[in-house]
């Protein structure tokens, strides 16, 4: 539906008598919202609304949600703590601690790699700095809720595993 | 004793009757809000599934303030702290007892006025009853010792001493018609008619009249386009800000139950308060068996209909939530059917015939029934203009009130006494 209303600029010069008494604009006012009133009452199923635990809005493949971390074939973490990601964090939300890998070709691995979710900006910085692709925001999760601040705060073990919730 | 047990029966009934209406109009004015904006407003909170459109909102409402922590500011002044949100409630329910809900009822030979209070300056004591309500505002905004609400406050007295000029001008012009200050002359006067087919409403001998009293009305409420004691765009929440839990409920509840008011006022004065248009009470009397007849069959109709779309419900939505939800059709389809046939009942038992003493009961009814229709209308036409219109600003709210409001009155109530002295 589209609705006129006062031309951009109107001063009170250029009012006309019948705008400067306000009752009929006001009368002009209530028809436009009863209109949309009555409409909505007969249409309730065309409200744009979405009910949100029901029905959930789907965001497209560039979308950023929570962060994972890739595996290699043998279920490890590609992940060589190289610190790029922790380093360019804006928010300093990632913490890794290295360790020496056992397998010599590798030269390290994360022993923790812990994501505050609370500090986390969702910027994406983290996913561009990597070399070896081993964190991905491509989970699409936004549900990101727990009752304690110490669930925020994520694991490992939790970003390899577990893509089905946002927190622990 | 008799009088007393009426009494105390009439002023159940207004009690329920704004109590009642105060959770409706919470409901009203959340859902139109939503409807206005194209949102759909509250519809999660359920009684065993049924949401009935959102009403069960207000009493989870209630609920949750019921069991808030009631956080107090460390330096109010206690005593006028606590009493505040109390008198505002007091006083807004204290005007009720003046306002005629309905002309009488007879009950076993015996006719009962059906209002409280039959004062014989009932519409000052209206005036000056409703004005105490500022002084819980203020008493709010000074004890809470915040900036914020004492400007809240010093705004509800601004805007109070300029509206109340107004809106008695506005009442001078209907008493110097009806010739009277008592509230049941006024209600009974505008049961005539002028020129035999015109009803004599307030409105009709009193259109400018009414649209100050309709102004005034809405600044004494301090609802929008005048809610400036409450701007929360500048001064956070306005007096009631340091309030919570059942406190700022009953600030809350208190702004409904001025809205009633309001609504039952504009009813009363300016459009005949329980009166019927062109059915004065002996027609109704009159022709009582026929008007419950139409009556009946119009409620079973608009029932069969209401519950038909519940059942088209039934059908297309099943299962659709997948929990205790999906039994609300079936309970609609029910609580409508049922009422169907309680008309249909109704009607077969003659309801023609009725009886003297039948007809004066309904006669009783359909215009107790009549005035809660009309305060039903006006308080919606609050919530309406509310989500309509934006706040004025603080000077022009000064402006109007005294530079085009108070000249218009004055020059009404000139022009109505001598009108009044010609005719």
């Amino acid at each position: 539906m589209r609705f006129e209303g006062l031309p951009l600029g109107a001063t009170d010069k250029k009012r006309s008598f019948r705008d400067k008494i306000y009752f009929w604009e006001i009368l002009r006012g209530l028809g436009v919202t009863v209109r949309h009133l009555v409409h909505n009452i007969l249409h309730t199923d065309d409200m744009p609304t979405m009910q949100y635990p029901e029905e959930k809005r789907v965001y497209g493949p560039r979308f950023r949600g929570r962060h994972r971390l890739m595996q290699r074939e043998d279920g490890s973490p590609r992940c060589v703590a190289c610190q790029m990601c922790s380093t360019v964090c804006p928010a300093d939300c990632i913490t890794i601690e290295g360790a020496e890998h056992p397998d010599p070709a590798i030269e390290k691995f994360p022993e923790s790699f812990d994501i505050d979710l609370l500090r986390c900006v969702f910027c994406g910085l983290c996913e561009e700095a990597c070399p070896c692709d081993a964190i991905r925001m491509d989970t699409g999760i936004y549900e990101i809720a727990a009752d304690s601040r110490e669930k925020f705060v994520v694991d490992k073990d939790f970003l390899l595993n577990d893509n089905s919730r946002g927190t622990r | 004793m008799d009088l007393v047990l009426e009494t105390l029966a009439k002023i159940g009934f207004m009690f329920a009757l704004i109590m009642g209406m105060v959770v409706v109009l919470i409901w009203m004015e959340r859902k139109g809000a939503a409807f206005i904006q194209d949102r759909t407003g509250p519809n999660r909170a359920a009684i065993g599934g049924v949401r009935l459109a959102g009403l069960v909102h207000p009493i989870a409402d209630v609920f949750k303030l019921l069991f808030k922590e009631d956080v107090e500011p460390e330096n109010r002044h206690k005593a006028l702290y606590n009493l505040a949100p109390w008198l505002v409630m007091t006083v807004a329910l204290s005007t009720y007892a003046v306002i005629p809900f309905g002309d009488y009822i007879m009950v076993g030979g015996k006719k009962i006025g059906l209002l409280a209070a039959d004062l014989e300056v009932g519409l000052l004591f209206v005036l000056a009853v409703a004005s105490l309500g500022t002084y819980g505002v203020v008493m709010a905004g000074w004890a809470s010792n915040n900036k914020f609400t004492f400007l809240g406050g010093i705004r509800a007295t601004a805007q109070m001493i300029s509206y109340e000029i107004n809106m008695g001008l506005a009442l001078m012009g209907l008493v110097l018609v009806f010739s009277s200050l008592r509230i049941t002359d006024i209600a009974a006067g505008q049961g005539d008619l002028i020129f035999g087919f015109l009803p004599k409403w307030g409105v009709i001998v009193q259109p400018i009249g009414f649209l100050l009293f309709l102004t005034s009305v809405y600044a004494e409420t301090n609802r929008n386009p005048f809610d400036l004691p409450e701007g929360e765009s500048e001064i956070v929440a306005g007096y009631h800000l340091e309030y919570s839990s059942m406190k700022f409920a009953l600030f809350f509840m208190a702004e409904y139950a001025h809205m009633v008011i309001g609504a039952a006022l504009i009813a009363t004065f300016y459009f005949g308060g329980y009166q019927v248009p062109w059915l004065p009470r002996p027609a109704l009397e009159a022709h009582a068996g026929l008007l419950l007849t139409i009556k009946l069959v119009g409620v079973l109709v608009f029932s069969l209909l209401i519950a038909l779309l519940f059942a088209r419900r039934v059908v297309r939505e099943k299962g659709k939530f997948g929990d205790a939800r999906d039994r609300e059709p079936g309970l609609g389809v029910g609580f409508w059917g049922l009422l169907a046939v309680a008309a249909a009942v109704g009607l077969v038992m003659k309801p023609w015939g009725i009886g003297p003493e039948g007809a004066s009961l309904f006669a009783s009814l359909i215009q107790v029934g009549m005035f809660v229709a009309k305060v039903v209308f006006f308080a919606w036409l609050f919530i309406w203009v509310r989500w309509t219109l934006p706040r004025f600003r603080y000077d022009q709210l000064m402006r109007i009130g005294w530079k085009v409001m108070l000249p218009i009155g004055l020059a009404n109530l000139v022009v109505t006494a001598l009108v009044m002295a010609i005719v």
